[in-house]
């Protein structure tokens, strides 16, 4: 482990991404401490303008925009982590079945995955919370929807390749079961794409609920940067902060969440990363 | 004869997907909490029961749902999408109406990406760890983690609140009628601060597939015979590396343009650009489920175009074109 | 051995250094060779993987990989120091003086070119012909190195020709401008052994039709003997003996030379040995075909790669399979052991037909029948200890870990590694420790019978006679039966008591092994006897 710590660090932006995507998770944790109250209540006068008496200025309803950012950052990685776990569990499972198995489990399992990426996914996920009522479990649902496919194919192709490898042939000759196989043999030597695609689709998932709470889609009991942005929109030209800081939360976080991935590619996978990356 | 049967096959199977996402809005409505009638009607309909009749009759709710299916997929087959409530015209009237400014919007957005981005991947690959690489790598970087919405906005402050540059929204100017050129001018400086919003990202992400294609392609073996052959870099690069490179963000490009119509209900909302990602945002503001499913249905079948043309362009440009894959 | 024509050297290499990047084994991949080539002679540099031929050859066309550099040396051709030039002179060098082809003639053309283009290049980069004069060269070109219809095939786009044919269109490319060198870094490797008799034919005609020379990096002695007027043989990025091929080959002075000659397989058979033991295995009307996915427009592809095979194994004897590729000699060796499923046909082992046997039943029987495969780096599960993957066989079979890894401790022991072998990674290891570690554990479940699926063709030529060396005590120890897969009609020889030849998915014929090398009855038998390189050389080296 302590060469993939080395490789890590060798790609400066991934240690930048690391470091600014724990202080989002800080913020997270520890930010609500700081801001106890709700990020709803009005704080103070509406419009007022950043580095003031409030750190990051009020919006239209005077309510806090620093405290938004903070309640929203939970939210936000909350939501990203989630659908991600989703995404990745279904993809992995219909991949490994699809790759493993072959023949005509795979074909069905395929054209299933093909169809659901031809579908536009942000206006799938926009029908979906729609249709089903915005609420944090429409919104995870939504985007796991749309975001497996790209696993289960990832998975699928490393299952296509791995199961034809000698030392897979060998555990077969050998008499173990396929259970054994999938887990043993093939799942560990598959693991490190599906880590880098799993981080790089957190990032991905964060700007869909973003954009999601942006038209309003969000989940109404919580406050989330994709709303600050929404609901302040119509303000831009008088007090920009509304809706500047909070689209700079997602952007940081996003961007960290993308160099922490690209990282971890590197580290993971020495033989791809190449010179004057 | 080869190319056209693959041809052929794809637009079967395109024709096959649009089935599904026929039969899978009729399974939406089905789904969705409440009955599905008022599903239809929107939130403005529900409340008009002799208009909730008539959808009852129409789509043989009372019927078995296999036959329910079958009178839905009658309908759409027919291009009849229903009835908007709220706005007091057939859906596919209001499609009709908002779909060539989107068509306006994402073409000029999916050419300025593809153009520019991979002209960015190349250049970037071309002088590969110095300063300007490092710079369009880092510029791409930032625009794949950016949302749209906020691009959007970011833009209107600075070019037409602070700025006076351009328009902020709509697709003309308002109360001024206009022809001709002086139309299409006026057109197109609404269309310049929607199209870089929306083109943004993906550029962004042409870059930098363009980028690793390019990098991995010049270390490949028939460059090296082409180096053994004593041509020139820069011929190797145009005749043997940029083909070779380009080809595969181009096919990509066209499997993603879901991505652009997505994209456009955000920006269409924040231009207030007329079009169909728009009447999405409105059919979502007011419960209009009738357009919302016909804006969905629409921008799949959109998706499914592109796809097919990219297969064609694909076989035409590519000798290897595997039938059957 | 012709005397070659006599003439000064055309190109001179001097003390020629290549740098690894640091962190590298060594620091100088290439460390102070030196060497004349004639015009019209044919060098051949020898040498097994890692010995630094391959990078000499790139250091002559300046085409070098990204991480290593001529680190000091000097290349003459014509009088020029290579190594001085600029680049962009360097570049009206290569292609015009220099031509050289490469060992993958599947990726070295470019895929979305036609061949006749990509044969046109040459002649636009370096010679001011219009294109009416370019077009009748192409065509010639590609008649002269007897690619069929030229006028026909230059249209062609590369992935419709065969491996074959791209070698002799990459020939074609680099004999367009008449070279005065043509450096030829492996050209026949991945070629089949009928297929290379005719490159290494065609490259000995041209060469002496042009007075060219000929600068031929290969790890195969047979090829040496077939093509050769002198000999560099390398090891460790020095030259450590040249000379003139008959010299080499026949009395070598360096004990490494040696060493690499006595580790040739012979192409002497195994003196024949009644076997009148019971049968362990016998397939009948074994059968595979596969056929591409169809669809409402297309067309299934159909390839019969196995077609109504029947054949015998007995107790304690080496049955050698032996074919070209694309025989479906390892499809046969994977259905018998139903990695893949037949279409039809039967596979009795122990009084069971394996094909239609139930699952339990197979994995009862799958201990007697184990398997050795090609690829040393790809059969070894990367992500897990030798021990667990030694013990894998007898775990799935019930025995409890203890006693599986004290079993797996002993097993390493008789492969010829150190017990402690067991709590490290395979990345820790050579291909040929490897490949021991794939026969310890094909033996720890005490087979009855072995397929060996190449087990030696990934291997250099040293460790290659170890490890059929190691196969032929655990056979004698273990009494086991073998199937042993394989390309090389050398390697059979060594190893097999009778041999079955397939072509294109058949077995054409069946015979003890030395009846098979003295009086080969089918043509095709014949044919790929006839194409063993070095024939001529082996059988008089074998005479003591």
């Amino acid at each position: 482990m302590d060469g993939f710590a080395r490789r890590f660090a060798r790609n400066k932006g991934a240690v930048v991404g690391l470091a600014v995507l724990l202080a989002v998770l800080a913020v997270a944790a520890f930010g609500p401490l700081v801001y106890p109250d709700s990020p709803w209540d009005m704080a103070g006068a509406p419009f007022r303008p950043p580095f003031g008496e409030h750190l990051l200025g009020t919006d239209t309803l005077g309510r806090d925009v620093a405290a938004g950012i903070v309640h929203g950052a939970r939210v936000s990685l909350l939501i990203g982590f989630v659908a991600t776990i989703v995404a990745v569990s279904v993809g992995v499972l219909v991949g490994a079945v699809a790759g493993y198995f072959g023949g005509r489990v795979d074909d069905a399992l395929m054209r299933l995955t093909e169809f659901f990426q031809t579908i536009p996914s942000f206006v799938f996920a926009v029908v979906l919370v729609a249709i089903f009522t915005p609420g944090i479990g429409s919104i995870v649902v939504a985007i796991a929807v749309v975001s497996w496919p790209a696993v289960a194919r990832l998975v699928r192709g490393e299952f296509l390749t791995l199961r034809t490898r000698e030392f897979v042939q060998a555990s077969v000759v050998l008499g173990r079961s396929s259970l054994h196989i999938i887990f043993v043999e093939i799942l560990p030597n598959a693991v490190s794409p599906i880590i880098v695609s799993g981080s790089l689709m957190v990032a991905t998932a964060i700007l869909v609920e973003s954009s999601l709470s942006f038209l309003g889609l969000g989940d109404p009991n919580m406050m989330s940067w994709g709303y600050m942005i929404g609901a302040s929109r119509s303000v831009v030209r008088v007090a920009w902060w509304t809706s500047f800081f909070p689209g700079l939360a997602i952007l940081l976080t996003v961007l960290a969440l993308n160099l922490v991935g690209e990282g971890l590619a590197d580290a993971l996978n020495p033989r791809l990363s190449r010179e004057g990356r | 004869m080869e190319r056209l049967e693959f041809i052929a096959q794809r637009l079967v199977k395109g024709v096959v997907v649009l089935l599904g996402i026929v039969v899978l809005n009729f399974l939406l409505i089905r789904l969705a909490p409440g009955d599905p009638a008022t599903v239809m009607a929107g939130e403005a309909g529900a409340g008009d029961e002799v208009f909730l009749q008539q959808l009852r009759a129409q789509f043989g709710l009372d019927q078995p749902l296999v036959d329910q299916l079958w009178a839905y997929v009658r309908n759409i087959v027919t291009l009849d999408f229903g009835f908007s409530y709220r706005q007091q015209r057939p859906v596919v009237d209001l499609l009709a109406e908002r779909l060539p400014p989107t068509l306006l919007l994402t073409g000029t957005a999916f050419l300025l990406s593809l153009v520019v981005g991979v002209a960015l991947g190349v250049a970037a690959a071309r002088v590969v760890g110095r300063w300007s690489d490092s710079l369009i790598t880092v510029l791409a970087l930032f625009f794949y983690a950016t949302p749209l919405f906020w691009v959007g906005l970011m833009g209107v402050l600075l070019f037409s609140v602070t700025l006076g540059w351009l328009p902020a929204f709509g697709m003309f100017t308002v109360g001024v009628p206009l022809a001709g050129w002086a139309l299409a001018l006026d057109v197109g400086e609404h269309l310049v601060l929607p199209a870089l919003t929306l083109a943004l990202f993906h550029m962004a992400v042409y870059a930098r597939m363009t980028r690793a294609s390019m990098l991995e392609v010049r270390d490949q073996d028939f460059v090296r015979t082409a180096r053994a052959k004593g041509i020139a870099e820069g011929e190797i690069l145009r005749r043997h590396v940029l083909r070779n490179a380009i080809l595969p963000v181009v096919t990509i490009a066209g499997v993603k343009a879901g991505y652009l119509i997505g994209g456009s209900i955000v920006v269409e909302t924040v231009f207030a650009w007329p079009g169909i990602g728009r009447l999405a945002y409105e059919a979502v503001l007011q419960r209009d489920y009738n357009v919302l499913l016909g804006v969905f249905l629409l921008s799949s079948a959109m998706v499914i175009a592109v796809n097919l043309a990219t297969d064609v362009v694909y076989s035409l440009v590519d000798p290897r074109i595997e039938l059957g894959a | 051995m012709p005397e070659p024509p006599a003439a000064g050297p055309v190109l001179a290499v001097r003390d020629l250094r290549v740098a690894l990047p640091p962190g590298a084994d060594r620091p100088f991949a290439v460390d102070g060779v030196g060497f004349d080539l004639d015009a019209g002679e044919i060098l051949c540099v020898v040498g097994e993987s890692g010995s630094g031929k391959s990078l000499t050859a790139a250091a002559i066309m300046r085409l070098l990989p990204r991480s290593v550099r001529v680190a000091g040396g000097t290349i003459t051709l014509d009088g020029t120091d290579l190594l001085a030039l600029p680049e962009a002179e360097m570049r009206g060098w290569r292609g015009r003086r220099l031509g050289m082809i490469f060992q993958e003639p599947m990726t070295a053309l470019n895929p979305l070119m036609r061949v006749g283009d990509q044969i046109d290049e040459v002649l636009r980069a370096h010679a001011g012909l219009d294109e009416a004069a370019r077009r009748r060269r192409v065509v010639e070109l590609m008649a002269q190195v007897n690619l069929p219809d030229p006028g026909q095939l230059r249209h062609a786009y590369p992935f419709r020709l065969s491996g074959g044919q791209r070698q002799r269109v990459m020939i074609a490319m680099a004999l367009a401008l008449g070279p005065a060198v043509l450096i030829a870094d492996e050209p026949t490797t991945a070629l089949d052994v009928t297929t290379q008799k005719q490159i290494l034919a065609l490259i000995k005609e041209i060469q002496r039709r042009h007075g060219m020379g000929v600068l031929f990096i290969t790890h195969d002695f047979g090829v040496v003997a077939e093509i050769a007027d002198r000999v560099a043989v390398m090891q460790h990025g020095s030259i450590v003996e040249i000379g003139r091929a008959a010299d080499v080959l026949n009395a070598p002075r360096h004990a490494y030379t040696r060493s690499l000659i006595a580790a040739v397989p012979r192409l002497e058979p195994r003196p024949a040995v009644a076997n009148a033991a019971p049968t362990i295995l016998e397939a009948t009307q074994l059968s595979k075909t596969y056929a591409s996915a169809g669809g409402f427009f297309v067309r299934r592809r159909v390839v019969a790669a196995v077609k109504r095979v029947d054949l015998v194994i007995r107790e304690g004897e080496t049955l050698g399979v032996v074919g070209e590729s694309g025989s479906g000699k390892s499809t046969l060796g994977r259905l018998l052991v139903r990695l893949i499923k037949a279409d039809g046909g039967t596979v009795t082992f122990g009084g069971t037909d394996l094909l239609t046997a139930s699952a339990g039943r197979l994995r009862a029987l799958r201990h007697e029948v184990q398997m050795v495969f090609q690829d040393p780096y790809a059969s070894l599960n990367p992500r897990r200890r030798v021990g667990a993957i030694v013990a894998d066989g007898p775990k799935a079979q019930g025995v409890d870990h203890p006693t599986a890894m004290a079993r797996a401790r002993e097993l390493l022991a008789l492969v010829g590694l150190d017990p402690a072998a067991v709590d490290r990674y395979p990345h820790e290891f050579s291909g040929g420790q490897r490949q021991r570690i794939g026969i310890a554990r094909a033996l720890a479940l005490d087979p009855r019978l072995l397929i060996a699926d190449e087990p030696v063709s990934a291997l250099d030529v040293s460790v290659q006679a170890q490890v059929l060396e190691l196969l032929n005590d655990v056979r004698r120890r273990f009494r086991l039966a073998m199937l042993f897969i394989t390309h090389d009609l050398r390697v059979a020889a060594q190893v097999a008591d009778r041999i079955a030849v397939m072509r294109l998915g058949e077995i054409v014929e069946t015979g003890p092994t030395e009846e098979i090398f003295r009086a080969p009855r089918h043509p095709y038998t014949r044919e790929l006897l006839d194409a063993v390189p070095g024939r001529a050389w082996s059988a008089a080296a074998a005479a003591p």
